[in-house]
């Protein structure tokens, strides 16, 4: 599992505008590189990043290469109802993570 | 013939290395989301630092005003680059329940270039802003030695 952390409140009022903050530890290996023995180190990146507030979806992302290696990410939400943030992250070569936050809204 | 063995391995090795994103190759990128609508200048606000000194980790904020109402909001945010080996840096797909039309992140340049933030709303309108970044460290094809 992928380390990973994540930065949001644990409570917010209803309606409230709130910012997520995300980080999770990965090379972002462009595929533009050659390595020591003078060949190309693969592509290794993260492709998606979505986030799903009680299932439905609130943000979603696509990267690129050249978002800089241990991708971070912030975005804002509006407070809906209390319940889980779940985050994911999938890339190349099968790379999966996920990370809920749980969040109690009054 | 080992001449030209060792051109022909040069010619290979170099070659995809050597394929940078160019100002054309960014504006195909932008034509490729906007199609043929237009883009116009404002409500987008790029924050990036302008000289940088290390551009494997350069940090970024796009925020673009919008009321964020059903009616009327930012659907996409998309950043491009000029010169690194792709043109492409993120997309980010907003709904009314972001509250905010505000991406943050951190990205890799490899070169002092300009860095475009474009804004689709919910209308098909675009907005775009840019910024010259001015790089002292490379990133993306600097090689491990």
């Amino acid at each position: 599992m992928a380390n990973v952390l994540v930065n949001a409140p644990k409570t917010a009022r209803k309606g409230e505008t709130v910012e997520i903050k995300a980080l999770i530890m990965h090379p972002m290996e462009t595929g533009f590189r050659a390595g020591t023995n003078g060949r190309i180190i693969p592509r290794n990146i993260i492709e998606h990043f979505t986030a799903t507030w009680n299932g439905s979806e609130i943000f979603r992302m696509d990267f690129s290469p050249a978002i800089a290696a241990n991708p971070f990410v912030s975005f804002f939400t509006i407070a809906g109802e209390s319940g889980t943030i779940t985050l994911r992250w999938t890339g190349d070569e099968g790379f999966v993570a996920e990370h809920q936050v749980a969040i109690t809204v009054t | 013939m080992q001449r030209r063995a060792f051109i022909a391995g040069f010619a290979v090795t170099v070659l995809p290395i050597a394929a940078a994103a160019t100002p054309e190759t960014m504006a195909a990128a932008i034509k490729q989301v906007t199609g043929d609508a237009a883009v116009r200048p404002g409500r987008v606000t790029l924050d990036i630092p302008p000289l940088v000194e290390n551009g494997n980790t350069v940090p970024l904020t796009v925020s673009v005003e919008s009321p964020m109402t059903e009616a009327d909001f930012i659907k996409a945010i998309h950043v491009f680059n000029e010169k690194n080996p792709q043109p492409h840096v993120f997309d980010a797909r907003l709904s009314p329940r972001n509250g905010k039309a505000v991406v943050g992140t951190r990205i890799k340049l490899a070169d002092a270039q300009k860095v475009v933030a474009i804004a689709e709303t919910s209308k098909g309108e675009f907005f775009s802003a840019s910024a010259d970044v001015i790089v002292t460290i490379a990133a993306c094809i600097e090689d491990i030695t």
